[in-house]
């Protein structure tokens, strides 16, 4: 009797001591992210001032003097959105078609499995690959060769993840459109695309903020430049980029800029994922329940 | 047919044209939308072989001129002297890794068994944004966090804390004092690939049938005891999947690990010391790599090497994982 009474505790101690584990692995988690929000607005924020993003550096501006990073704003917002504009390109077409006519058989389990391999593929190593592919076509390090390359990063993950909400869209409104006598072309382009405009939009800003967040892979192909991009054949700089070479100087003031353009950055990619969610509430009115 | 009259033939063909080519020109159009996208979908599998290809190619010059033993198990790296050992490289990348995923694996398993068996549906819904956010903030502010918040911290703390109990246990002896090194790049990258971890773990846990729990349950069994032995065992291969999937991803990280782990090219001894993992090397010295002969050659090599290596893993996991989810829907 009193050895049951005594493992009927110990369980139930063990039962409160792993809640309380995961608790704090939770707490451990969530509050990382805090602590570095945290660390980045209180380095960040004092160095933020309007001169750095509405000039670009100005001589001697990686020494400490005057200037800002409106070249790498400007420079990642073109690059990603170029690449996303690329991706989307290929990707809406795959996962269109991995709905209509592929569904779960053989080749969709293949090509989902290659979506997911590539996404696993670091950029750094889509970089190098990027890379040898401008030495083999003559392309220098510019705006275009980073937009190529960003959509190569881009593509599995918007595709992947346009295809996880397409997938789950409900079969009755594709037969009840095939059943009227609609292609599968039709469907796709006039009944999925617009039902899932949403889970789409989702999907696009995801691999927007991505691209925009990514260093590795435009290093070796979208080069830097103190000026503001004005053709897809010059280099460009990067936001990324920007705060890895500004860290890189022995100035204080200059690494000051750094840890500003990085609040920058976590700024643009904090308000794309927000505003994903906001778009992709607002348009979900528009799709049948 | 053939005998009526022609005026007749022309009206009735008039009326006829419209509607048949309507529709055969909306499945013409069909089948040559189809032909388009079988192409384009045909990319990715395209693309992963092409990219492997092309690494192949470009480090062929080094790969011909040396023994794989020698560049693999090689322990100098002198491009001028035309030296090419990989291997400090290749053990900073494996140290930095499994530092990161033993760092992350237990707190994920735990928060993901949290959420899916215990959490109410409002800490549910609250965790997936913030794991999101971790997920979305870019490798380059992880680096700079690390720089300002993880390197002083080993710098500060742990080293201190290991110097004075854990000193004379092999891993964890302090040669160098500066918090630059695998322990901060680990816990750099353990926060990193929690999101993936816990997402893909939150998955797997939730393809077991909630009649199991409740038969566990039924009979007396606290929750823990029915996770230990009716959930855990069902989901361990999807529970190694999504580790493999983790480190493959702690693998390729660049300018966060690079920017906390010191980047000395020498086979660490101790979780404090300094690293230089392959995605390091090949990003710091992408600059140099057409001036020297055979270097470029070298970097493209080291990025196939971990290209492979990735390859590997991810497609075990995704396979083990691909199997464990259509579980759920079938």
């Amino acid at each position: 009797m009193g050895m049951k009474k005594n493992r009927w505790q110990r369980r139930h101690l063990v039962e409160a001591f792993m809640q309380l584990l995961m608790r704090l692995s939770l707490v451990v988690v969530a509050g990382s992210l805090g602590l570095i929000l945290w660390t980045i607005i209180v380095r960040g924020l004092p160095a933020l001032t309007w001169d750095m993003i509405t000039q670009s550096p100005k001589g001697g501006f990686y020494m400490g003097k005057g200037g800002g990073v409106l070249n790498a704003i400007l420079g990642s917002l073109y690059l990603a959105g170029g690449g996303t504009l690329l991706a989307l390109i290929f990707s809406l077409p795959i996962a269109l078609y991995l709905k209509t006519y592929l569904g779960d058989s053989k080749w969709g389990r293949y090509v989902r499995l290659s979506l997911d391999v590539l996404w696993g593929i670091p950029s750094i190593v889509y970089g190098a690959f990027g890379f040898t592919l401008m030495l083999a076509i003559g392309l220098r390090a510019s705006l275009l060769a980073g937009i190529i390359v960003l959509a190569l990063v881009e593509l599995p993950i918007m595709t992947r993840a346009m295809d996880e909400v397409i997938r789950r869209m409900p079969a009755d409104l594709e037969q009840a459109a095939l059943a009227l006598g609609s292609t599968r072309f039709e469907v796709a382009l006039r009944v999925i695309t617009r039902q899932m405009l949403p889970g789409i939009v989702t999907a696009v800003l995801l691999a927007f903020g991505r691209g925009i967040g990514d260093a590795a892979s435009v290093l070796f192909t979208a080069g830097y430049t103190d000026r503001i991009p004005t053709s897809l054949m010059r280099p460009t700089a990067s936001l990324p980029l920007a705060v890895f070479f500004q860290l890189g100087t022995p100035y204080p003031e200059v690494q000051q800029r750094g840890y500003a353009s990085a609040l920058l950055l976590t700024i643009i990619v904090l308000l794309v994922s927000f505003g994903s969610r906001w778009i992709s509430g607002y348009l979900n009115k528009y799709t049948i329940k | 047919m053939n005998e009526l009259n022609p005026s007749a033939i022309t009206i009735e063909s008039e009326g006829r044209d419209d509607r048949p080519s309507v529709a055969s020109q909306r499945s013409r159009r069909d089948r040559s939308a189809r032909r388009v996208f079988s192409v384009i979908t045909l990319l990715p599998i395209f693309l992963i072989v092409v990219i492997t290809l092309a690494l192949v190619a470009r480090s062929w010059p080094i790969l011909s001129a040396y023994p794989l033993k020698d560049l693999i198990l090689g322990n100098i790296w002198k491009p001028d002297d035309k030296l090419f050992g990989f291997w400090p490289f290749i053990m900073g990348t494996f140290w930095v890794t499994i530092v990161g995923v033993l760092l992350a694996v237990p707190p994920c398993i735990l928060v993901a068994i949290y959420l899916t068996e215990y959490a109410h549906s409002l800490t549910r819904s609250t965790a997936k944004p913030i794991l999101d956010l971790l997920a979305a903030i870019p490798p380059v502010v992880y680096g700079v966090w690390g720089l300002l918040a993880i390197v002083p911290f080993v710098d500060q703390v742990l080293a201190p804390f290991s110097e004075r109990w854990l000193n004379n246990i092999p891993l964890f002896t302090v040669n160098q004092p500066t918090g630059f090194g695998i322990l901060a790049g680990g816990i750099v990258l353990a926060v990193m690939i929690a999101p993936l971890i816990v997402s893909v773990l939150y998955e797997i846990f939730t393809t077991v049938p909630n009649d199991l729990r409740h038969a566990s349950l039924a009979v007396g069994a606290t929750r823990w005891q029915t996770i230990r032995s009716v959930v855990l065992p069902q989901v361990m291969p999807g529970i190694v999947a999504a580790v493999v999937l983790g480190a493959s991803r702690a693998l390729g990280e660049t300018i966060a690990v690079l920017m906390v782990v010191g980047n000395v090219a020498k086979v660490p001894t101790s979780i404090f010391d300094a690293a230089y993992p392959l995605p390091a090397l090949i990003a710091n010295n992408y600059g140099d790599m057409m001036s020297i002969p055979l270097y470029d050659a070298a970097l493209l090599c080291a990025a196939l090497v971990l290209l492979v290596v990735i390859l590997i893993f991810n497609i075990l996991s995704t396979l083990v994982l691909q199997r464990m989810l259509e579980r759920k829907w079938a």
